[in-house]
């Protein structure tokens, strides 16, 4: 059977034109997608059977038991931490935050460790942004700041900004200029018409030389910023200011390196300032398929999109004291739920020493080094391949993800749903 | 033993985000235990593609395998995001809840060592 218009659930392009061939319950073929979409789509080794650590070792049990014992964990911890969340649907996220209510628990998702200074630097000076449509049809400057996407979103070029030919772009390629700003010549770079190689950590600098010079300030900037000669800054301003619709878009070159939501700031304010020019966007690069999806769905149900915490019977955010890491960090949680994320692989190691001590149970489709810390592992259907539900793009736009096949596990909602019925049950709710 | 100083950036690379569900597979340690260095860097090791490298940062050591990638300028170092990268990362967030993964300073030596085995990295359970 040939499928069409599938989903991919891999990274924040969420490219919607994938063809996938299944054959008795198996994906036997995917066309379209980057190497990474076919990867994830044909499948890996699946944590087989929901486990439970006893004596040191991860024996198998049943979900009725690992099920009793995750809502067991929870209800006796006094700051139980929920974690995860960007790789399943808005479904499973929903159902998260209401078990994250039901226990006055901090959850957080994987925007705390990629654009959560995006995130608070949005917060300060909005966000002047559009869709990847009106980028395809529109765009005739784009701007990579950052960001390596052609390792990371391997189609983003040649789906949405460089390559299409759009209503106002006929020309494709050829009609639009591309710029690269990173501190070293990425994959992505090198199919750029500009390269902008900036010295670590001198972001920050390197924007506030574009704003000074667009602001008409020019002999206040030095000969050279951060790397880059000042005549190169004046052309870019130049090139900015002439195109007809700028779009900047900035990776973990902005969020992870020094001054994190102040590079952030910053670039979004030269957007700001080029409006007064002509029409700019700004769009954060987002790494998951569905990270977006749990910032919306964490906004609406709590009014924040990362590190809210239900201790206090209400919503309470405040980043640096309820973000994953830095709770981690003061070995402040006494139990962690895990959810299709594996923190024990990217969080620095010695964050990841508080997550040995506790309790943890981990909800995920493969093993992986969090596996190897869990206290209970329940095995979860893999969300947009056997499991049909919402994500959203990464600018935004909300789309169906498609079940393919049939699953061998309970989705990530269905395991949460349990988890929240027992948790009730054991507080006599 | 010949030493450089410089700074490392980790980061997504293709190979690790084909292997990123698939973490506990010896093809995952092949594309993310990996250092790639400028061949400037490298004559100052006096080491070739291959060889194992010692990074050392205040926060940690980690082994991992090296090779040439002359698009990094010199004094640059990129890991691909994962275990071995973030066994010396600085874990503090400066308030933001994201610690800073790029432009963090490491030494880096020639080892004998064997490459650190992932379940090493999580290993004070």
């Amino acid at each position: 059977m040939i499928i069409t218009d599938v989903l991919c659930p891999f990274c924040g392009d969420l490219c919607d034109d994938i063809i996938v061939e299944v054959e008795g319950n198996k994906i036997i073929e995917v066309k379209e997608a980057c190497e990474t979409g076919v990867s994830k789509m044909m499948g890996h080794e699946r944590i087989a059977s929901p486990m439970i650590r006893e004596d040191g070792k991860l024996r198998k049990t049943t979900y009725e038991e690992a099920i009793d014992k995750t809502a067991e964990i929870l209800t006796n911890s006094l700051r139980p931490l929920m974690y995860g969340w960007g790789s399943t649907t808005c479904e499973a996220d929903e159902k998260g935050i209401e078990l994250a209510e039901e226990l006055g628990a901090i959850i957080d998702n994987t925007t705390s460790v990629c654009h959560a200074p995006s995130i608070l630097a949005l917060q300060n000076v909005g966000l002047p942004s559009c869709t990847l449509g009106q980028i395809k049809n529109r765009a005739d400057l784009i701007i990579y700041w950052g960001s390596n996407q052609a390792e990371a979103h391997p189609r983003h070029m040649s789906k949405y900004t460089s390559f299409p030919k759009g209503f106002f772009t006929q020309e494709g390629r050829k009609g639009k200029h591309v710029m690269v700003f990173d501190v070293r010549k990425t994959t992505t770079a090198e199919v750029a018409d500009d390269f902008v190689q900036i010295l670590p950590g001198e972001d920050y600098r390197v924007l506030s030389a574009l704003r000074a010079i667009l602001a008409g300030a020019v002999d206040v900037v030095p000969s050279s910023v951060g790397g880059v000669p000042k005549e190169k800054l004046v052309e870019i301003v130049n090139r900015m200011k002439n195109s007809k619709f700028g779009v900047l878009f900035f990776g973990m070159g902005l969020t992870q390196s020094k001054g994190k939501p102040y590079n952030v700031a910053n670039a979004i304010s030269l957007v700001r300032d080029l409006n007064a020019h002509t029409k700019f966007a700004v769009m954060p690069m987002r790494g998951h398929y569905n990270v977006t999806g749990i910032t919306q769905v964490c906004t609406w149900l709590t009014g924040f999109a990362f590190a809210v915490d239900f201790a206090r019977g209400r919503p309470w955010y405040n980043p640096g004291e309820t973000s994953t890491v830095d709770v981690l960090n003061r070995g402040e949680c006494d139990s962690a739920l895990i959810v299709a994320s594996d923190p024990a692989a990217h969080f620095p190691r010695k964050s990841v020493e508080h997550l040995a001590k506790i309790p943890l149970i981990q909800i995920d489709p493969y093993p992986n080094l969090t596996t190897e810390l869990a206290d209970v592992v329940l095995p979860a259907a893999i969300a947009g391949i056997e499991v049909e539900g919402t994500a959203y793009r990464m600018d935004g736009v909300p789309l169906r993800l498609r079940k393919l096949i049939e699953p061998t596990h309970l989705s990530d909602e269905e395991i949460l749903s349990r988890i929240l019925g027992k948790v009730r049950e054991i507080r006599g709710d | 033993m010949k030493k450089i100083d410089v700074k490392l950036t980790s980061g997504r690379s293709i190979e690790q985000g084909i292997h990123i569900d698939n973490k506990m597979s010896s093809g995952y340690c092949d594309v993310a235990a990996v250092c790639e260095l400028n061949e400037v860097d490298m004559s100052k090791l006096g080491i070739r593609d291959g060889a194992n490298v010692m990074i050392k940062s205040k926060f940690g050591q980690v082994v991992v395998r090296v090779r040439t990638n002359n698009r990094n300028p010199p004094g640059i170092a990129f890991v691909p995001m994962g275990p071995w990268a973030n066994a010396i990362m600085d874990p503090s967030t400066g308030g933001c809840g994201t610690p800073q993964f790029k432009g963090i300073e490491v030494e880096i030596t020639l080892t004998f060592d064997s490459i650190s085995p992932i379940k090493e990295l999580v290993g004070f359970r």
